[in-house]
């Protein structure tokens, strides 16, 4: 009983350290979304370009679908983009992007010039669908299964090893 | 040295430090005609983070994003819902993050009652050692009595001092 008072001290330290050692591990910029496993929100918006008509709900219906926030003005979404354009090409999953605040021009040119992989673009002039969707910043990414239900989220750029460790895997199987 | 100038230039900084008042983002276009609504939205806006700046309200932070959910505060309200709807619709995006005050619940069951479990346990802690020292018999009832050597070499060292 005397010795426990002696290193009960200790014991404290260890159980705080291990916490905090596991806290500072831990990104707080990223803000876990509590729209997993919930059906995507309603919302619509103007296509993008000429052929693009209005991007709703209804664009995820029946197939696995990749949601991308993106701008024009957004850096890591340049990052990002040479993995969509890759995704496109090996027709890995059909691209719904939504374009975020940006000027509808800005980001025609900017698809020009880095290609575009996407199947269909909303403009979000405003961010208001982006908000619907718990959006905080660009780029951010949802899965959506065929029934609409959305499965997962990766805010900021998807990088390759997210891809093949965690969103190639889950789409395959979705898509069964 | 205290002169009038420096006195009157003390005066005109402590009124100007009294005049400031906290700094808000809110801009004068988002603010609500009905002052009680506006109250109310602004109540609600410092409940919540901001999510780029993250250790501010949305009513402190000038980011983009902050203004936007200002706006549709501002909006749900005058659709007429209460303030607790209005903070539904954030969490439900968002999560409980966004409220700078924790709800209680199962998961921040620690966080809220852990300062108070800390508490109880500093308080039977003292509680311990304030019996054991009574019981390790500090209290003079509880102590040996001098042996008949023990008071002799004590009136003598006292006899030596002279008292």
């Amino acid at each position: 009983m005397r010795r426990l008072i002696y290193i009960l001290p200790l014991l404290i330290l260890a159980v705080v350290a291990a916490f905090f050692f596991l806290g500072f591990n831990r990104d707080p910029k990223l803000v876990p979304s509590p729209m997993i496993g919930k059906p995507a929100p309603e919302f619509s918006v103007p296509g993008l370009r000429g052929s693009d008509g209005s991007v709703s709900n209804a664009s995820f219906e029946g197939k696995v679908t990749l949601l991308n926030f993106f701008a024009s003005w957004c850096v890591p979404c340049r990052v990002e983009h040479p993995l969509l354009m890759d995704l496109a090409r090996n027709k890995s999953v059909r691209i719904v992007g939504v374009d975020y605040k940006d000027k509808p021009e800005d980001a025609l040119v900017w698809l020009r010039q880095l290609g575009d992989p996407y199947g269909v673009i909303g403009a979000d002039r405003d961010g208001r669908a982006a908000i619907d969707w718990g959006v905080y910043g660009v780029p951010e990414s949802y899965i959506i299964d065929k029934q609409g239900v959305i499965r997962f989220k990766q805010v900021g750029p998807i990088t390759e090893d997210v891809w093949r460790t965690e969103m190639a895997p889950l789409i395959k199987e979705l898509s069964k | 040295m205290n002169t009038p100038g420096v006195r009157s230039l003390i005066l005109a900084a402590v009124l100007a430090a009294g005049l400031a008042g906290p700094a808000h983002a809110v801009n004068p276009d988002e603010v609500l005609p009905d002052p009680k609504m506006e109250e109310r939205a602004r109540e609600i806006s410092k409940d919540l983070r901001c999510l780029v700046c993250q250790n501010q309200s949305i009513d402190d932070s000038n980011a983009d994003l902050a203004r936007d959910l200002r706006v549709i505060v501002r909006e749900r309200l005058k659709k007429g819902e209460s303030n607790d709807q209005v903070l539904q619709y954030v969490t439900d995006r968002y999560g409980d993050y966004v409220l700078l005050r924790p709800p209680f619940k199962a998961t921040t069951l620690l966080l809220w009652a852990g300062p108070f479990v800390i508490l109880a346990f500093g308080a039977l802690g003292t509680a311990a050692y304030l019996r054991n020292r009574r019981a390790a018999g500090t209290v003079a009832g509880d102590t040996a009595p001098l042996t008949e050597d023990e008071r002799r070499r004590l009136d003598a060292l006292l006899r030596k001092d002279g008292i």
